[in-house]
């Protein structure tokens, strides 16, 4: 079996089985699985040496089209509106995207960074539409038809997370594999020879772009039906900044990296702001410099570590 | 003499006050080896830009095989049957040699099948036969950073190939070689070339290299083509020997 199949049943397995022993973990996990969909997307730009802090708009606007639709019952399944929230980010992703993946190292970060804030203050000033800085609640979804309670549903979205990630994972780890995943680094290192091989990069980079706005779309509309309300700040610049924090942390090299930066991330900050109050900072600070310095490949890297020592004769 | 692959006419560009281009007029024929030689800054590079698209010119016209093709950008050249190689040469430095040129043949073949892996059995075999054909088949894991400077430029040199190019420029593929690997990179070169079938024009410094290999020879200076021909007739004529290569 391939080390992602290992890994994944391995994270899946602590999960559901720290679950059972502390359920309050269910919660964090939700999050931290909506913020991992938002960092896989993250860290497939950064595959091309692109870094976005700005995809906190993806993220509240998959968040916000679940609200809207939601909540005018418009559209009440909960699989419908997931893969609604997805598609509409992404769509959003390609019109951002045609403009910035014209733009390269910190224009390309600032442009995303704007577009976020400008986003965020729509949010936060049109409050007859948005609901200004109170957000709008998000309603309780249905399935097939059913309907459930609180925590039933949150049990629901953790499964369904998980089977998301088993699935959205396997088309990730093969969109990566092909030609034009692999352009990606070769985009970081030498976009002119991929040019001089009749290839367009703005095509690839569009590509790239709209999944992860896609992606971090569904990340939103994940944490919208975990949280059960949006606020403006879901589009905040310090999203961003943990959205690209995460997926450091938990390593670029494979599609499951993000997510173990994310439980990684919401676990500590959980477990520290209810024992250490202003120290979970410091302790993700920490973290992170001893992950740039030790482990340049982020968590997962671990995990491949493991993997070639078993291998080893 | 077959209808040419490449033709220029009356091709201009300036940087500045600099000519670069000034009224370049070459064609370059099916199956020919074309040298370009010329004192540096005396426009051979730039002939090379502007035949792929780095460089716009401000007058005349390129075709391939009757395409216009002035003032296409290098992708949609690329396309059409140019591949180039280059001074320096233009690698992806921390994929292996492999990874390099699978790259290449996918550029060539469904670059955006999504679901595909660019490893797949097709491609991988393709792209050794290139490799091997560029006699570097034991570097096919290495990564190209790794390789020494003659090595780099023919994993140059194999990107370019694996496009199967209608017509192939090469720019200085021996420059920063040593001068005991110069002649056995270029029998390779040949070899691979010819195996082929491929038309290619290359800029050289290295007259020995011009009279042993090339079919054709265009002497550049300042801007304009000076003498083109017989490598034997051209390198025979003093003055080109005197104004280009400085030797009486």
């Amino acid at each position: 079996m391939q080390l992602p199949a290992i890994a994944f049943g391995a994270m899946a397995a602590v999960l559901i089985l720290s679950v059972q022993m502390v359920p309050w973990l269910e919660f964090v996990y939700i999050l931290a699985l909506a913020k991992g969909f938002a960092a896989l997307g993250v860290a497939i730009l950064l595959r091309a040496g692109l870094i976005s802090i700005g995809h906190a708009l993806f993220f509240g606007f998959g968040a916000y089209v679940t609200a809207f639709l939601g909540g005018g019952r418009i559209v009440t399944d909960l699989g419908a509106l997931l893969v609604i929230a997805t598609f509409a980010s992404a769509a959003l992703g390609v019109i951002i995207g045609a403009f910035v993946v014209r733009y390269r190292a910190i224009f390309f970060a600032m442009l995303n960074l704007a577009l976020s804030m400008v986003f965020f203050s729509l949010l936060a000033k049109l409050y007859a539409i948005t609901g200004g800085t109170d957000g709008l609640r998000v309603a309780m979804p249905t399935i097939f038809g059913m309907v459930f309670d609180r925590a039933t549903l949150q049990a629901i979205l953790l499964y369904g997370s998980l089977l998301l990630l088993a699935g959205v994972g396997y088309l990730l780890k093969r969109y990566l594999h092909s030609p034009m995943g692999q352009a990606l680094p070769a985009i970081e290192r030498n976009e002119l020879r991929l040019e001089y091989l009749g290839v367009s990069v703005r095509r690839v980079l569009l590509t790239a772009y709209t999944i992860s706005a896609g992606l971090a779309g569904l990340g939103g509309a994940l944490m919208a039906f975990a949280v059960g309300h949006v606020l403006p700040e879901m589009s905040y610049w310090t999203v961003s900044g943990q959205l690209v924090l995460i997926a450091v942390l938990g390593g670029i090299g494979g599609v499951l990296g993000p997510f173990m930066g994310a439980i990684f991330f919401e676990v500590v900050h959980t477990l520290a702001v209810g024992h250490m109050a202003e120290a979970w900072n410091l302790i993700i600070g920490l973290t992170l410099i001893a992950v740039i310095f030790f482990l340049p490949g982020g968590l997962y890297s671990l995990m491949q570590a493991f993997a070639r020592k078993g291998h080893a004769p | 003499m077959n209808a040419p692959i490449l033709t220029a006419r009356n091709v201009h560009v300036a940087f500045g006050g600099v000519r670069a281009a000034d009224d370049v007029a070459l064609d370059i024929f099916p199956g020919e080896f074309l040298a370009i030689i010329g004192p540096n800054g005396s426009g051979k590079t730039t002939f090379l830009n502007l035949c792929t698209g780095y460089v716009r010119p401000t007058g005349g016209s390129i075709s391939l095989s009757g395409r216009e093709i002035t003032g296409l950008t290098p992708r949609a050249i690329t396309q059409l049957g140019i591949a180039r190689s280059f001074q320096h040469p233009q690698l992806f430095t921390e994929q292996s040699l492999l990874e390099n040129v699978l790259l290449a043949v996918a550029a060539r073949r469904h670059f955006w099948s999504p679901l595909r892996p660019l490893d797949r059995q097709a491609y991988v075999e393709e792209a050794l036969s290139v490799i091997e054909l560029i006699g570097l088949r034991h570097q096919t894991h290495s990564p190209v950073v790794n390789l020494p400077e003659g090595m780099r430029k023919l994993a140059d040199i194999a990107l370019a190939l694996a496009l199967k190019p209608q017509l192939l420029l090469l720019d200085e593929p021996t420059s920063g070689v040593s001068s005991d690997e110069k002649f056995s990179l270029m029998d390779t070169l040949i070899s691979a070339l010819r195996r082929q079938c491929v038309t290619a024009a290359f800029v050289e410094h290295d007259i020995e290299l011009v009279r042993k290999y090339a079919d054709r020879v265009a002497v550049w200076d300042q801007g304009r083509v000076f003498a083109v021909g017989d490598p034997d007739q051209v390198l025979s004529d003093a003055r080109v020997m005197q104004a280009v290569v400085g030797v009486d």
